[in-house]
Parts: structure tokens; sequence; C-alpha cells
């Protein structure tokens, strides 16, 4: 088991290697000058002065040293400052991340205490009305915008209780309460999506387990039906959807850096559109890298915890 | 790391082992007017198609310019505005007919993108394995590992705002699920004797490719193209929400969405119409594509882990 854990760790790097040489080159092989972006078609600038722009934006010598001299920086959690405040973009992160992370978190928990039991009954009373409205009201979760919902949700708490979340953030360590209230709209519409996929995978492993010998046996010995589907078939059929989590987080994530900007939460979502916006480069590469590092890190635990569920991975 | 664990798509990595699948499928899988009882996939079709209709010929019955303003701002809807009118006293009716046309430009272009550059991939990785294989599937891979969205996001802001490089981000993104689709198929194929008496024949690889594989891989196509015309729909949207997309003054559902907000306390009627918009769309390609997967990929059932969407 050990073993295994120490390969699906290593072989995150060249992974993380990859996606950060991708991030590199998106930025620089699309079209336009960032120094002409950034200063504009200002005349006045000087050949020195875009010299000296480059050089402070680490914009200088070829692609290969460009990339060393960010990589590198990086990983001793230096990665250059904001063109826009001059301030370093590691500890813009650092303020930013925390906030997506509860967001995402708090989705994929009312995702799966929502979403589990709805699957569990869709396959229990399979073919019946209970499971075909499961199965539509499944599909029109994938299907509802998330940013509608965001929009309807607060429509709704507005005229039914006069009450509209708190518009600047607060931090869960000086406030809780009112913290949990400001999350729970945007939490609540973006796990829409996910608990429709959890419900439907549910579904599918639910009735997969439910049709195998040691469920017809436990049945036959007169264990309670109840007891059977909860004990017996559940437990198994929860083991596949620990991997549909490790991608959901990645849907999660797309979906808060829309929801965030709605409910004005100054998480990496919101980070990285003020950062497109602005064209601040050095920001843009960083969120984007500490998004996709975030999603690999969790798909590594999912893995790591599947392996442990299902020994049979691990072995072979 | 391989994203190999994400829900399965039809026939995705099945080719590795015997080629046991195709084989159960009746001779007559194409015969749909029997199996067109899944009312689901009904349902589905009929709101594409009333979308496609409204699309045509909308602007034809309701004769109104979506761009037309009016002294009279914000009205409520009545019987002359049956959506109402925005800030500007344009009729929201009408834009939406126009989002329409917006939705569907940007599914079939979007698509056509991950389509044809999707088919060239996975042909190429299924057909020739080896070191291509390894090297396309490792770039693929790569493009998993960030969020769907979060990379239209990024391609689209770098890129520029305008809804035809929404499109091309879109597409884009979208491409690795119609590759893995495309290998995937391909690779079950490539099992079957007449890929081998091809070859025996003397028949080159691009022909095999065009007249023996291609044939053979629509089903699980066709139900992969149905439900990413709803994401592609869906992300146009979102981005166009973000102001990455369609710019005002353009009416699009997402950009409608957008400056409803503003709007959304007292003037309700902004947001959720085009909001319904978008969703009844999406909607609709999702149970098209729901439906169509029980008829043509019959092994994998109404539900086994079939998956929708992959960006939001």
């Amino acid at each position: 088991m050990y073993g295994y854990v120490a390969k699906r760790t290593l072989l995150v790097l060249p992974t993380l290697i990859g996606v950060s040489i991708a991030i590199f080159l998106m930025v620089r092989l699309l079209p336009g000058d960032v120094i002409d972006v950034l200063l504009g078609a200002d005349t006045q600038v000087t050949p020195e002065v875009r010299e000296q722009a480059r050089k402070q934006l680490g914009l200088d010598g070829s692609y290969a040293e460009q990339y060393w001299r960010w990589a590198s920086g990086a990983v001793q959690g230096d990665l250059g400052d904001s063109v826009r405040n001059a301030e370093p973009v590691s500890s813009i992160l650092r303020d930013a991340a925390p906030i997506t992370l509860e967001l995402v978190f708090l989705s994929l928990l009312i995702a799966v205490v929502v979403g589990v039991p709805l699957g569990v009954v869709s396959a229990v009373r399979r073919e019946g009305s209970s499971d075909y409205l499961a199965r539509v009201a499944g599909l029109i979760g994938v299907s509802i915008p998330s940013f509608w919902l965001a929009t309807l949700l607060l429509l709704f708490t507005s005229r039914a209780f006069g009450w509209v979340p708190p518009l600047t953030y607060v931090s869960p360590f000086d406030d809780l309460g009112a913290n949990l209230s400001q999350f729970i709209l945007p939490a609540l519409s973006i796990s829409v999506f996910t608990m429709a996929i959890v419900m439907r995978m549910v579904r599918a492993t639910m009735l997969e387990v439910l049709s195998q010998d040691y469920v017809r046996t436990a049945r036959a010995k007169g264990v309670p039906r109840r007891r059977v589907v909860f004990r017996h078939a559940l437990r198994n059929a929860l083991i596949p959807v620990v991997t549909v989590v490790g991608f959901e987080v990645g849907v999660l994530m797309s979906g808060a850096a829309i929801v965030e900007i709605i409910f004005g939460l100054p998480g990496i979502g919101n980070l990285l559109l003020q950062a497109i916006f602005s064209r601040d480069y050095p920001l843009i590469q960083a969120t984007t890298m500490l998004i996709a590092a975030i999603f690999i890190t969790f798909n590594l635990l999912v893995d790591i915890v599947y392996g442990f569920l299902d020994p049979r991975i691990a072995g072979g | 790391m391989t994203f190999r664990r994400r829900p399965v798509l039809a026939a995705e990595g099945v080719g590795e082992v015997a080629p046991t699948a195709w084989s159960d499928v009746p001779r007559g899988r194409l015969d749909f007017l029997g199996r067109w009882r899944n009312p689901i996939g009904l349902v589905g079709a009929a709101i594409v198609g009333f979308n496609v209709l409204v699309a045509l010929f909308g602007p034809f019955v309701w004769r109104i310019d979506p761009d037309e303003q009016a002294a009279e701002r914000l009205l409520a809807p009545s019987w002359d505005n049956p959506f109402g009118t925005d800030e500007l006293g344009r009729d929201t009716l009408a834009r939406v007919i126009h989002g329409a046309q917006v939705s569907l430009q940007v599914g079939a272009i979007s698509v056509g993108i991950a389509f044809a550059a999707g088919l060239v991939i996975g042909l190429l990785a299924g057909y020739y394995r080896g070191v291509v294989d390894a090297l396309l599937m490792r770039l693929v891979d790569m493009m998993f590992a960030l969020p769907g969205l979060v990379l239209a996001i990024v391609i689209a802001g770098l890129l520029g705002p305008t809804r035809t490089n929404a499109m091309i981000a879109i597409g884009i993104v979208i491409t690795p699920a119609f590759a893995r689709v495309v290998r995937g198929a391909v690779l079950e194929v490539m099992g079957y004797p007449f890929i081998e008496s091809g070859r025996a024949l003397g028949a080159s690889g691009f022909r095999i490719m065009l007249r023996h594989l291609l044939p053979n891989i629509g089903a699980p196509l066709i139900v992969l193209v149905t439900t990413y015309l709803g994401t592609a729909i869906l992300s146009e949207a979102a981005l166009s929400f973000l102001g990455l997309g369609t710019q005002p003054p353009e009416a699009s559902w997402g950009g409608m969405l957008n400056t409803a907000r503003a709007y959304v306390d007292l003037y309700p009627w902004l947001s959720i119409f085009p909001g319904a918009a978008i969703m009844l769309v999406v909607l609709g390609f999702n149970f098209l594509g729901d439906g169509l997967r029980d008829i043509l990929d019959p092994r994998l059932g109404p539900q086994t882990g079939g998956h929708v969407a992959t960006q939001k």
C-alpha cells in the first residue's frame, strides 16, 4: 500500500511540470506583445523603458530561461509581483485560496449529503415513479446554469425573507455564522450540478451492487431489507462514487469562478478574472497554475483513498 | 497522472480487451422506430427542434428589432412585450430570440472545432498506437488537468473578449473529450477481422481510417456531439456572462443575464427569461443525448454512469 501511495504521488510531478509548461507557453504564444498591451500605444515610451519593463516582468531572455526563472521561483514560493499594484503574487494567492477552498468544500458536502440518498431511493425503487422523477431531476440539475440559479436564489431570499447575504467577505475565524450565511447561497448554486452527477453515479452503482449474490444471500438469510440496502449494498456502492468527487472538484472550481463574482467573494476565481481583465500576466499565470495544482492534488488524494477502500486497485 | 477515473463516456477505453461488445449489438440497431418510445429522448428532440425553429423563423414571426430602443424603459411583461423590456427599452422577447441564434451558432462552431480536431487526434492515436498514441494522449491528459471552464476563461481572456474567440476557446477545451472517445472506439473496432483483411488487401492507412473505422464509430460520437452541444452553449453563456464572450449591445443570453444582475430585485423578468432559455436548450440537448444513448449504445443502458457535461 505504501508503495502504491508513493508511486501515485511521484506520478504527479511530471503532470505538474507538463501543466506548468503548457500554462507558461499559453500566456506567451497568444497574439500580441505583453509589453505593448501594458504600456499601451504611448509613443513617448523609449526602447530603454520597454527593456526595463521587460526585465521587471521576467520577460527577457529565451523561453527556456524565462521558464526556468519562473519555475524555480515558484518552487521557492516566489511567483513574481502583480503588475497592477506590485504586490507579491504569492501573498495575493494566499489570501484568496482559502475562500475558494471553503466554497468548494461546502458545495461538495451539500452535493454528497443530498445526492447520495436520492441515488439510493432511485435505485431501490427502480422503474418506479420516484426513480423516473429522480432521473429527470438529475438531467435538470446538470442543465441549470449555476450563475442563473445564483441570481434566482438571491431574488428568492430577498423577496421571501427580505434577506441578502453580506456583501463584504467575513472570515470564518472572525464570525463563523456570518461567514456561513455568506457562503450558503453560492455553495448551493454550484452544488446542484455535482449533486446530480453524484445521484446518477450512486444510482448506477447501487443497481449493480443490488443485483449481486451476496445481497441476495443476505436477504435470503433474513436480514431486513433496510439493513441490506444501507449496510451491505451502500457501503460497496459508494466506493466508485469517490472517484467522481475528484473530478467534480474541477467542475466546482469552474463554478466558483463565476459565483464568486456574483456574491462578491474575493476567491481565486474572482482573482483570475480581475487578472485577465487587467492583463496582469504574472497573476494570470500563477492563478491558473494554482487552480491546476489544487485539482491535481485532489485527484491524487482521491486515488489514494480509493486504493485504501478497494485494495484490488493498489495491488494491481 | 492519468485522469482515467472520470465517469466513463461511451466506448472509452473499452478497446484494449477483446472486442465482444459490438457483436452483442443486434443487427437492426439502427432500426430506430421501434425504439423511439423513449419519452426522455423524445422530449429532448422536441425542445431542440423548437429552439431551432425559433432561431430560424423567430425574427419573421416576432418582428421587433432586438436592438431598437424605446423611451419607456423596464416595462413589465404585457401583450405588447410578453417578456417585458430592458433598461434601454429594448424588447426582451426579441433579444431572447436573437440569443437563440447566437447559441446555435456557438454550439455548431465550437462543437465543430472539437469534433474535427478530436476525430483527427483520436484516429491517429487509435490507429498508429505506440509513440503517436502516447504523445497525443499525454497532451490530452494535460488538458484535463485544468477545469474546463477555467481553461476556457483563460484562453478566451488572453485572445480577447469576442464571441469568435469564445467559440475557439470552447472548441479547444472540449476537444480532449472527443479525442478520447474516438480513440476508445477506434481501438475497439481495430480488433475486428475486417480491419485485418483490409490491410491484407493492401488498403492504405488513410483508406482504412476513412472507409472502415469512421463509419463504425458513429454511435458514441452522435451521443457525444449531442451532449456537448449543450455544454458548449452553457459555456458560451457563462463566458458572455463574465464579459468574455458576445459583447453588448448584441443580445446573447449570458450577456443579458449579466446586465440584468443590476436590476434583478425590481425587474426580475430581465433575469428570468434569458436564464430559462439557456436551461431549456441545455436540458433539451441533455435529454436528447440521454435518449440517444439508450437507443444507439445498448451496452450502457439508461444510466450507467452516463456522464453529461464537463464544463459549467
